[in-house]
């Protein structure tokens, strides 16, 4: 698969008062952007849980998009130094499990930054697109040995010869 | 209850330490109740009996079987198969069937990475012929086999169908009289349900507690903690805030932190995900390098800080399996020796 063939799943979770807002002014701008990426509101960046994040990555998504308003502006005071630290450690988690940690990127884009969201999104499919897919799943599997396996142990049980009580 | 009405009990190990077998005589002399109520028909470490005798039983005939360890081998995964059959409800038995446990952690390697360390580089290994064992062995006499070990460790559930959990490292004798009481007067919770409490460590633990803010996080050994304050303040990585209750708080009561046995608390899935959330919110500090400073240099080992019980049952259940050198030989067909 070439790189442009590869239409990656990207999960962009955008905050309410800021980003999500952006998003809007983006569309009735009429500005472009990625259809890769599926957005989905919260109220705050700092909302996001890293569980939703692997959560994505092991449901197939290919890259994890975070965006929420610029430090100091938080609707909700200081979420968004909270939502800064849990980039920092899912990096450094995702690293050590093997996932390239630029599979997730934190974005601060303001309400009147409808522009430079579409830009950041596009920017941030391209990279993603440039990795490939990660298919997560796939780790899982144990290469079709297992039922073979399995069905050894039935076959050999059923040959094996009766023991005297 | 008369000897007609006995019900029959059932207790197996999969990949597992042997402690939770040790869990189940620590009722004590509460043990002579269980044999009362119920006639053991499979317990291999202390009650002779042969697999065979289980394959011939009728299926559903037996009425509980505690399940303990993860799954690893083929042969764990047939006879979870087996026991599920035969077992009218089947309880996942301690942490390791619950979400991986210990052996879960192999999760952060795969199988090759796993033999070269175990039958070639440990210094106490001496192996010229690079023997590793194999599945099936041809002798004049025949083919012998040996269970497949699997790449992934898998959580019971991951495997069976499995009606209740409970959980610890191994469970609290009086969590296992309890979830012992609850199947004898049927007063047991929905099934797919742990059997414990519904909070975190931190409620039971009776350490002081205020605003947590961390600059710092040490490792067991570079600090003696006081004995007072709450072992996270004092930037010890505590996993008791993402860890279900039900263990009394043995560990931080004696100056040690949490280390998540229990699992995730009721209604979350990913306890190591839970566990970044929190520990990213005390971090003290709104500076990007910082924070990566504080976090990459203490926390030297985050898949098995976060996830040292819940690595198989987490979202992401494994690393990726193809990293590595061993891996990529073994991808290469290189590995095989």
């Amino acid at each position: 698969m070439s790189e442009s063939d590869f239409k990656p799943k990207v999960v962009a979770f955008l905050c309410n008062w800021c980003s999500y807002t952006a998003s809007d002014l983006a569309g009735t701008a009429r500005i472009k952007y990625s259809p890769h990426a599926r957005i989905i509101r919260v109220m705050c960046s700092g909302r996001v849980d890293p569980t939703f994040v692997l959560k994505a990555f092991a449901m197939g998504a290919d890259g994890v998009l975070i965006a929420g308003c610029h430090p100091g502006d938080c609707h909700y005071i200081e979420q968004n130094y909270k939502t800064m630290r849990r980039h920092e450690m899912l990096r450094y988690f995702l690293e050590r499990m093997g996932i390239e940690s630029d599979r997730l990127r934190l974005v601060w884009a303001s309400a009147a930054e409808g522009q430079y969201l579409a830009e950041s999104i596009d920017s941030f499919v391209a990279a993603v697109q440039k990795l490939g897919p990660l298919n997560w799943s796939a780790n899982w599997e144990e290469n079709g040995q297992r039922a073979e396996a399995l069905e050894e142990i039935v076959h050999e049980h059923a040959e094996a010869m009766e023991v005297a009580p | 209850m008369s000897g007609a009405t006995k019900g029959k009990l059932a207790l197996y190990w999969a990949a597992s330490c042997g402690g939770c077998e040790i869990a189940v005589l620590a009722i004590n002399e509460k043990i002579l109740d269980v044999a009362a109520l119920f006639d053991i028909v499979f317990w291999p470490v202390a009650v002779d009996g042969k697999v065979r005798d289980v394959e011939k039983m009728p299926d559903g005939s037996i009425d509980v079987c505690l399940f303990n360890g993860a799954i690893r081998t083929s042969e764990q995964e047939y006879m979870a198969q087996l026991l599920r059959r035969k077992s009218k409800v089947l309880v996942a038995f301690g942490a390791c069937s619950h979400e991986g446990g210990i052996p879960g952690l192999a999760n952060a390697n795969n199988r090759r990475q796993i033999f070269e360390t175990a039958y070639h580089d440990t210094p106490s290994t001496d192996n010229i012929n690079h023997v590793e064992p194999q599945p099936k062995t041809e002798v004049p006499e025949g083919t012998l086999h040996l269970p497949v070990f699997y790449d992934t460790v898998r959580t019971l559930d991951q495997t069976v169908p499995v009606d209740y959990y409970l959980p610890g490292c191994p469970p609290e004798a009086d969590r296992i009289w309890d979830a012992i009481t609850a199947i004898v007067e049927r007063k047991l919770p929905p099934p797919g349900s742990v059997i414990g409490a519904e909070t975190t460590v931190c409620q039971e633990c009776p350490r002081v507690r205020n605003e947590k803010k961390v600059k710092k996080f040490y490792r067991t050994w570079e600090i003696i903690p006081d004995s007072e304050t709450c072992l996270l303040e004092q930037g010890l990585l505590c996993a008791g805030l993402a860890t279900r209750a039900g263990c009394g708080a043995k560990c931080p009561q004696v100056n040690s932190p949490c280390i998540g046995c229990y699992g995730p608390n009721v209604g979350v899935h990913d306890a190591g995900a839970r566990l970044m959330t929190a520990l990213a919110s005390v971090i003290d500090s709104n500076d990007p390098a910082e924070i990566d400073r504080i976090i990459r240099d203490g926390i030297p080992d985050p898949v098995g800080s976060f996830y040292r019980f819940g690595l198989a049952a987490s979202h992401l259940r494994r690393s990726k399996r193809g990293n590595g050198k061993a891996a990529e030989a073994e991808q290469a067909g290189l590995g095989v020796h």
